[in-house]
């Protein structure tokens, strides 16, 4: 039987030039289809793990109760020390809490790539405030001066906003800024971000003794409990208090939800199309093939091999698809960088991921047209009746 | 040449319905060919003597009645006891050849052999004297579209011979050929039956082709009538 579906399949796949276009047309469907799909993965997963590398478990975020992003979050001034004092708090060799209340404000930027207005989030922070993030480095020039109109830029922001390098001057509120440095971090949300110290921007932005969100170092990621205890058991605090990364995890699935939400039902739309055309090519491909599968059939093959042989050239030519999509939108958008608006309404920076999974998915879908647009024409090869096959 | 039938109708019946009505190709239709004989079968187009060929062929059945070939009684086989029936006891020819395009002539020749057990290397040497026998050893590896017509009839001879089949069933065999390759044709299986002893039953329109075989049936208004029989 190996034998008999070995030449069939064979036969079949030798033929495929003879049906050159029609076959081809088929690949290119397939290969759009998994286009669409991979660019919204890679969008999502990008998006995910940018908002996921930012988050540690070792660093605490205080917000609102109820608020589910900064840019609507209120902390007091005592509440803020109170929980630099609370357990769990990691302190630094002078004893001090390792902890950053910060402002978190939105400001206006141009994207480079069209010119238009974004918001951008300019953050307000405290002392501790780069040394508590994991991964900051300066990448050019230096940290902005306590006490001064300075800022420093995400590197991500910097590639993709206007006038924000190193020397420039740039005004927000009443307020002009001077860049005094770009920073990166490991690709991360802050990124996007430009900082500036917090007591100057309550100033400049008459927001005195207000505070967003309180970043704080714990001791472990055991910590967290807690702390969580110390928050629940004060009358005067009552706040949200999480890991970091539980906070980034909740911000990044709603919006990379929304991405796979739009991009699997427009993928499985397209390859209703391409199913057509698999359809298509594969009727046609058994239509043409008629006199030679009942001539095999007349010698003494059997059905199966008949049908297993459409089958194979169907899978083949949506494999072939498949990878040609997969290839194409690796090259294409894989590290394509792009910004959206995050949870807190401001753009997030971020880059394309196609990962092998992704593909995986992608080879798959493209494998399912191909199974379900070569099963009928499969079975008509097999059930063709020899008599009616031969007169072609 | 036994006294042996190879091939028994007994009592077939075959029509096809057209519209509304049903119309019959031949009814209670009884037939004997012994084993080494060689049969031409002619007729008026319509008369039904490629739907013969195809009951004797297994890739038809009658509406009635007993189809015996090679001493099985083939009406009431399943579809895949066909298949290995006639990769063991039918060879085909047929009017244009059947060659797939793709493949080279021993490849193409190699075809029925992939249905049985033999090695690689017996499955070439037995395609290596089928050609011979066709006279095609030097275009083992040509393709058919490198080959003329009666050359693509002798690789389709060659694959209907191969596997050794009792009995081999020819359509128009030389009906696509000019005069001298189809005399080519005739002659090489007129040696087949004589020098062989395989049993062929060849359908026709044309008599100078029949003279090739030892007797010619005339089948019309689903009756065989035999009118002559070859030296």
């Amino acid at each position: 039987m190996l034998k008999q579906i070995t030449a069939v399949t064979l036969i079949n796949l030798k033929s495929i030039p003879q049906r050159f276009w029609l076959s081809l047309s088929t690949v290119v469907a397939v290969a759009l289809v998994v286009m669409v799909l991979l660019s919204f993965l890679a969008m999502s997963a990008g998006f995910r793990r940018t908002l996921a590398s930012s988050g540690a478990d070792d660093v605490a975020i205080a917000l609102r109760a109820g608020a589910r992003a900064e840019l609507n979050s209120v902390i007091a001034r005592d509440q803020v020390r109170l929980l630099e004092d609370a357990p769990g708090v990691a302190r630094d060799a002078q004893g001090r809490p390792l902890a950053s209340a910060e402002l978190y404000l939105v400001v206006d930027g141009i994207k480079r790539t069209t010119g238009t207005k974004a918001n951008l989030p300019l953050r307000g922070i405290g002392e501790a405030g780069a040394a508590i993030r994991k991964g900051i480095r300066l990448v050019e020039g230096r940290m902005f001066a306590p006490g001064s109109n300075e800022v420093v830029v995400g590197k991500s922001l910097l590639r993709e906003f206007q006038g924000f390098e190193l020397g420039q001057t740039v005004k927000f509120g009443t307020g002009r800024w001077t860049v005094v440095g770009v920073f990166e971090a490991d690709g991360s949300v802050f990124e996007s971000e430009i900082w500036a110290d917090l007591p100057v921007v309550q100033s400049l932005f008459n927001r005195p003794n207000t505070f967003q969100i309180l970043r704080a170092r714990l001791t472990g990621p055991e910590a967290l409990a807690q702390l969580k205890a110390y928050n629940d058991g004060d009358p005067r605090l009552k706040l949200d208090v999480k890991s970091e990364q539980e906070y980034f995890s909740e911000q990044s699935s709603q919006t990379s939800d929304l991405i796979q939400k739009l991009g699997w039902p427009l993928a499985i739309a397209m390859a209703f199309g391409a199913l057509a055309g698999a359809l298509n090519t594969m009727y046609s491909s058994v239509a043409s093939r008629s006199v030679e599968i009942a001539t095999l059939r007349a010698i003494g093959f059997g059905g199966f091999p008949a049908f297993v042989g459409t089958l194979v050239e169907s899978l083949l030519l949506a494999g072939v698809g498949g990878v040609i999509g997969a290839v194409a939108t690796w090259l294409i958008f894989d590290g394509f960088s792009a910004a959206t608006l995050g949870a807190s309404f401001t753009q997030i920076v971020f880059s394309f991921r196609l990962t092998p999974a992704l593909i995986g998915q992608g080879v798959a879908l493209a494998l399912i047209v191909g199974l379900i647009g070569g099963l009928l024409p499969a079975i008509r090869a097999a059930r063709m009746p020899i008599v009616q096959g031969l007169q072609g | 040449m036994s006294d042996m039938p190879l091939v028994r109708l007994a009592g077939v019946s075959k029509g096809f319905v057209k519209g509304r009505d049903a119309i019959a190709i031949f009814e209670r239709l009884d037939l004997a060919i012994p084993e080494g004989d060689f049969v031409a079968v002619m007729g008026p187009s319509g008369s039904g003597k490629s739907t013969l060929l195809n009951l004797l062929g297994g890739i038809d059945r009658p509406d009635a009645g007993e189809v015996h070939v090679a001493g099985s009684r083939i009406d009431t086989l399943s579809e895949g006891q066909l298949s290995q029936w006639r990769a063991a006891n039918i060879g085909f020819v047929f009017q244009f050849y059947n060659l797939m395009p793709m493949l080279s002539a021993a490849q193409n020749v190699e075809l029925p052999l992939l249905l049985t057990r033999l090695g690689k290397a017996e499955r070439r040497r037995h395609v290596e004297t089928a050609l011979a026998i066709v006279n095609l050893a030097d275009r083992a590896k040509h393709y058919p579209r490198e080959m003329s017509g009666g050359q693509q009839q002798r690789v389709a001879i060659a694959r209907a011979i191969v596997s050794d089949p009792k009995l081999l069933l020819c359509d128009e065999p030389t009906g696509d050929l000019d005069r001298t390759s189809a005399d080519e044709i005739l002659g090489m299986l007129k040696v087949l039956n004589r020098d062989l002893g395989k049993t062929i039953v060849m359908v026709t329109h044309d008599p100078a082709a029949a003279r090739f075989a030892r007797r010619t049936l005339h089948l019309d208004k689903g009756h065989f009538e035999e009118k002559e029989l070859a030296a």
